[in-house]
């Protein structure tokens, strides 16, 4: 048996691992810009701390998605349990196509939604008492991350193993 | 339940009595006040400005003066203290304190004297501290840092930099004329900037060799000093000593008037009240002997305002309903579970003049849609006991956060309930501990099912818990324009898309599609196939005829229907929308079970258990705290965007009553 036909259980480990690597990079692009905004306002104010925390922390979610999709990658052909499963590169090669929405979907939602919190923070910063619009604006954004780790999440459990 | 009708209540009064009428309707709180008849000719607005400000002034020393004490004598505080609000104080206890008002006023003064002494003495440490700084070099120095020499001798003492050497200097002396014989340079200290010197020469050489050294960089010291550095550092030494006494008087003096804090706050707030009195005050209109007063007053108050004051005071009375040019402020008023919301509504925008107000409707969808996402029942019970308790010990908080707290309690009670319909305790921590230190799995079965294993199902559920929400949302504008009379309106806008999405909808279900979404096979009877066909025809080409109704021209009328059909997309993109039900009920239950398997990693025995109850408290608070926020900003966004969407506007200008605005203290009514 060649090398090629064994392929199947790596093909899918690398689903998993899109998924963390880029929905997670996304989060961390995001978190990091609406960070570096979150901390200009609180050396102005300290007392916005809290609110600003909870602007900082919306494009954090991408990060989650793919955690959670990883996760269920993982489950899914037994890593976790103990006793992988037999894969054949075909079954594999599908299970890393389902991990790839959450994956870029999470890494470009994931930086464009940092930056659209930095922008609401600036809000926040101006109009407190707009709060409940300005957290909107990021999670317009996130809808298409919580597209995309659906079909990523019904596409994994659909692969039959 | 609904918008509070306000009325326009004016009153004309004699000028005597305006001070006590205004009092009394600032401890009512229940009027917004809004001027008419300013232009009138025989008007005039008296000007308290100065007043206004000495009594800003007043309330700011009193602020100044807590400020002090909090620094110098804090009270402890408990993390949650934020949460208990202003204390409650008798009507008689805030009269005292306004008798006392100089007394008070004049502690304040002193506290804020005393604390800008304090202040001073530290500026004065610290400069002393510098000049220290710069005597120590010149320490070993046995002479007054002035001293210039003997009758036949001159002394230089100064400075030149690190890099000119001793050896340097001699050198430039020899190359002087006349040669100054006989000099001799010590010295005194030396560092990488600078070196400190004494140059001693004869009298006679003394410009010859001042001249030399100033070539070479040569400074004298900055300061003057007629003393020997070591006894004037023993000076400022005393100097700092005696500073430093003045400071602990001042600060024991401070301390002294710890029990002058609910003076201070009471003055204060008197101050601000009287403060804003005059400011309303400045704005009435008056004539000689009279004055007008008019604003706004929930109708439900009106009798208890007429009657604490047309029986009072000579005047007159005139209550008038809303006229159509006006824009009044708006009040809600909402039974206790629905009013909880109220917060999530004023944040996207107030109802209008004549709006629905949506806190009720919104209110049950809120808290369901919430459950769904969270769906713990673990976290769920946390939440909601966490807000209980909390609102249970601070029974005065601001009214603001006690019905925040009150609707993540709701919430709390919902996700309980979630989580008990799918099975989740803290995701499965029960299979987790039983499998790991008891050896043998035990499930607690889900009352509905468990999504991980049937995601499909619920995220029809999901869209169909959406598409009931988008028809309440159609429904309520339906509603508004059948209030307003728009018959013709109510019919194009909303039965004809009823009709429109119904028809899809029915034909959608027996499709091949939704089986396999769904899992079932729908068959309907062909006459409710037909029927589908039927409603969604009629609807497509009622909204294609009757969309572009304002438009005379008949081509671009069909055309604007033909692009309000295209709305569909709209819908489409609305009911997917709800998928993050599904999603983030998903991740919340998928990350507990990750947090779950971690802590099982450590194995059995006392370290597995250690690890374990260590992983599991960090991971699960992390967890509860990122889908709390998850959960509260999604389900907004699910209010804001599709539901809102649909129907309501918002941009109503809050009832702001003229009230006393107290920072500290909350005055008792005594009835």
């Amino acid at each position: 048996m060649s090398i090629w036909s064994n392929l199947g259980l790596v093909y899918a480990l690398l689903g998993a691992a899109v998924a963390v690597f880029l929905a997670g990079a996304g989060s961390a692009i995001g978190v990091g810009i609406a960070g570096q905004a979150a901390a200009g306002v609180v050396t102005e104010d300290p007392s916005k701390f809290a609110k600003v925390l909870i602007m900082q922390l919306l494009p954090g979610t991408q990060g989650i998605y793919g955690l959670l999709v990883g996760f269920i990658t993982l489950s899914k052909v037994g890593l976790l349990g103990g006793g992988a499963a037999e894969l054949d590169p075909q079954t594999g090669l599908l299970i890393l196509a389902a991990c790839m929405p959450i994956g870029i979907v999470g890494l470009i939602s994931g930086k464009y939604q940092g930056m659209t919190s930095a922008a609401s923070i600036g809000i926040v910063a101006k109009k407190p008492d707009q709060f409940g619009k300005a957290m909107l604006f990021p999670a317009m954004v996130e809808t298409y991350a919580i597209l995309a780790l659906l079909i990523s999440i019904l596409a994994v459990n659909a692969v039959q193993i | 339940m609904a918008v509070l009708q306000m009325q326009r209540i004016s009153i004309c009064g004699l000028k005597k009595d305006r001070k006590a009428i205004l009092e009394k309707i600032q401890t009512l709180g229940v009027m917004e006040m809004s001027q008419i008849a300013e232009d009138e000719e025989g008007f005039e607005k008296m000007d308290t400005v100065n007043a206004r400000q000495t009594f800003e002034k007043r309330a700011q020393a009193a602020d100044q003066a807590l400020a002090v004490l909090d620094a110098y004598v804090p009270v402890k505080k408990s993390l949650l203290s934020s949460l208990e609000g202003k204390k409650l104080v008798s009507s008689g206890e805030i009269a005292r304190a306004a008798d006392e008002k100089q007394e008070i006023i004049r502690k304040a003064n002193l506290l804020i004297t005393k604390s800008k002494e304090i202040a001073e003495a530290k500026a004065n440490i610290q400069k002393t501290e510098n000049q220290i700084e710069a005597l120590t070099p010149w320490l070993t120095l046995d002479v007054p840092m002035n001293y210039e020499g003997t009758k036949k001798t001159a002394l230089f003492i100064g400075t030149v930099a690190a890099e000119v050497t001793p050896q340097m200097l001699y050198d430039r002396l020899a190359q002087a004329e006349p040669v100054p014989d006989g000099t001799d340079i010590q010295v005194v200290y030396s560092d990488k900037d600078m070196l400190c010197l004494t140059v001693l020469c004869l009298r006679k050489d003394a410009e010859t060799v001042e001249e030399a050294l100033r070539s070479c960089g040569f400074a004298r010291p900055s300061q003057v000093i007629t003393n020997t550095p070591a006894r004037q550092k023993a000076l400022y030494e005393a100097e700092i000593e005696k500073l430093n006494k003045g400071i602990k008087e001042a600060e024991d003096e401070i301390r002294g008037y710890a029990d002058s804090r609910k003076d201070l706050e009471l003055v204060s707030d008197y101050f601000r009240t009287r403060a804003e009195k005059y400011e309303v005050l400045g704005t009435l209109p008056q004539s000689q002997r009279t004055f007008v007063m008019s604003g706004y007053v929930p109708r439900r108050y009106v009798r208890a305002l007429s009657k604490a004051i047309e029986e009072k005071y000579d005047c007159v009375f005139d209550i008038e309903d809303i006229k159509e040019d006006e824009e009044p402020p708006t009040l809600l008023s909402n039974n206790s579970f629905s009013s909880s919301v109220e917060g999530v509504l004023e944040s996207y925008g107030l109802p209008h003049k004549g709006e629905f107000d949506p806190t009720t409707i919104m209110s049950f969808f809120y808290v369901f849609f919430f459950g769904m996402m969270l769906s713990d029942a673990a976290y769920g019970a946390i939440i909601a006991i966490a807000c209980y308790v909390v609102l249970k010990k601070f029974p005065r908080m601001g009214e603001g956060m006690h019905k925040s707290l009150k609707m993540f309690m709701f919430c709390g009670v919902s996700t309980m309930v979630w989580g008990i319909l799918f099975g989740g305790y803290f995701g499965n921590v029960v299979d987790i501990v039983s499998e790991v230190f008891f050896g043998k799995a035990v499930t607690v079965p889900a009352l509905w099912f468990i999504p991980l294993n049937d995601p499909m199902r619920l995220l029809v559920y999901s869209l169909a818990f959406g598409v009931v929400h988008l028809f309440v949302g159609l429904g309520i504008k339906g509603y508004m324009e059948l209030k307003d009379g728009k018959v013709l309106d109510f019919f194009c806008d909303v039965v004809l898309w009823f009709a429109f999405l119904i028809g899809l909808i029915l034909m959608l279900l027996p499709t091949d599609i939704f089986a396999s979404i769904a899992q079932t096979q729908i068959v309907f009877p062909p006459v409710l196939n037909t029927i589908a066909k039927a409603l969604a025809i009629i609807g497509a080409v009622g909204l294609v005829l009757m969309s572009g109704r304002e438009n005379k021209n008949p081509v671009l009328r069909i055309a604007l229907g033909a692009y309000d059909i295209y709305n569909i997309t709209g819908w489409l993109s609305d009911v997917l929308s709800y998928s993050r039900l599904l999603a983030l009920g998903l991740a919340t239950g998928v990350i507990a079970s990750v947090v779950n398997q971690m802590g099982s990693m450590f194995g059995k025995g006392i370290v597995g258990v250690i690890g374990f109850a260590l992983v599991f408290v960090v991971g699960h608070t992390l967890n509860l705290a990122i889908n709390l926020l998850g959960a509260y900003v999604h389900t907004n966004r699910l209010q804001f965007v599709e539901f809102f969407g649909k129907f309501y506007e918002g941009g109503g200008k809050p009832f702001e009553p003229f009230k006393s605005d107290t920072k500290y203290v909350d005055i008792k009514e005594e009835n």
